[in-house]
């Protein structure tokens, strides 16, 4: 920072944000009380139906069932991401939105690939009661 | 960053601020988030975990015989009040309000460690059963995904009260802003890892 002839230097911003409240942040950096407020009723609109889903057993088949809970809990995830955690492409020049997307990369190849392998691995194994796994040596 | 430039007509030196340090926290946000991304691995490996060994009951009780969906429920309800009961000490805390934000918080730890106590009822409950972590394949990945995220709350209540000490000592500064921020994300990322545990773990495991 270059030295101020006696301090008479104008600072400021030409974006115009970060006022409002001490100016030390911009505003709604952390959301808003609206924001809030819509995430939550939003979260709980998308935790009751699916536990409603599976508590009633509504839809009467395992394998739809789970793949609907699942896709519930993917949307809320993301009310999550976007409502409580105010995640977007632009915070901190993008970097937290990039770190995200490797660090899901990485969640997907992780999980899927487990399971996909293990399962496969198991479908070779010699078939065994679960007594005989019991008293294996 | 600034640069003195001289905007034509204008008499005195004018300091644009070139990038735009929206908390001038000096990359700690950055670097806490990228902390919680390596979290979210940690718990992937978890889930997989579970997803592989999850269905190998060794001839014991399943999920379907453990699970009180009920205590489930009450305890994501817990989370998610806790959520929103921060977001609004983080608006308090936006309000320079150090009272409000610290009943908000307290409001925010009572929750979390309700959260707690029904998970260690939960857990206890399962014990005395005799469906402990020793008893099957399913069981010992259970209580570790499940156990792992309990103590990311425990760990998170704890730093929780430390701040409202921080708070209540120095007030609103910088430095308690900047860790009120960090523990709100790793807040709100806990009651992200319990939607996949509450999926995963617990409707999946009792869906018929």
């Amino acid at each position: 920072m270059s030295a101020l002839p006696g301090g008479s230097g104008v600072a400021y911003k030409p974006q115009g944000d970060g006022g409002g409240h001490g100016g030390h942040h911009a505003q709604g950096a952390h959301g808003t009380f609206g924001g809030y407020v819509t995430g939550f009723v939003l979260s709980v609109v998308l935790t009751a139906i699916p536990f409603w889903l599976v508590m009633g057993d509504v839809l009467g088949d395992k394998l739809r069932t789970d793949v609907v809970v699942m896709a519930f809990a993917a949307v809320q995830i993301v009310v999550h991401m976007i409502y409580f955690l105010h995640m977007n492409t632009r915070s901190e020049g993008g970097w937290t939105f990039l770190s995200l997307m490797f660090t899901l990369t990485l969640v997907v190849i992780a999980l899927a690939g487990s399971i996909w392998v293990m399962y496969h691995l198991d479908q070779n194994m010699m078939p065994m009661s679960p007594h005989e796994a019991l008293h294996k040596p | 960053m600034h640069e003195t430039t001289a905007p034509p007509g204008a008499a005195r030196p004018v300091f644009y601020e070139r990038e735009e340090h929206a908390h001038g926290d000096g990359g700690t946000l950055l670097g806490f988030w990228l902390y919680l991304m390596s979290d979210c691995l940690v718990f992937a490996a978890l889930f997989a975990t579970y997803g592989v060994l999850g269905r190998n009951y060794a001839a014991g009780p399943s999920g379907a015989d453990l699970f009180d969906l009920r205590l489930v429920a009450l305890n994501t309800g817990l989370l998610l009040l806790s959520s929103i009961t921060y977001g609004f000490a983080m608006l308090e805390m936006d309000r320079e309000r150090v009272d409000a934000t610290l009943a908000w918080l307290a409001v925010t730890g009572l929750f979390g460690a309700a959260f707690l106590g029904v998970e260690l009822y939960e857990f206890g409950h399962l014990i005395h059963e005799g469906a402990g972590p020793q008893r099957s394949a399913f069981l010992s990945s259970f209580f570790a995904l499940v156990g792992t995220h309990g103590l990311h709350v425990t760990f998170g209540v704890v730093w929780l009260v430390t701040l409202m000490t921080q708070v209540r000592q120095y007030g609103l500064i910088a430095a308690n802003r900047r860790r009120l921020m960090c523990l709100s994300m790793f807040w709100h990322f806990l009651d992200v890892v319990w939607i996949g545990v509450f999926t995963f773990v617990y409707l999946m495991g009792v869906s018929r």
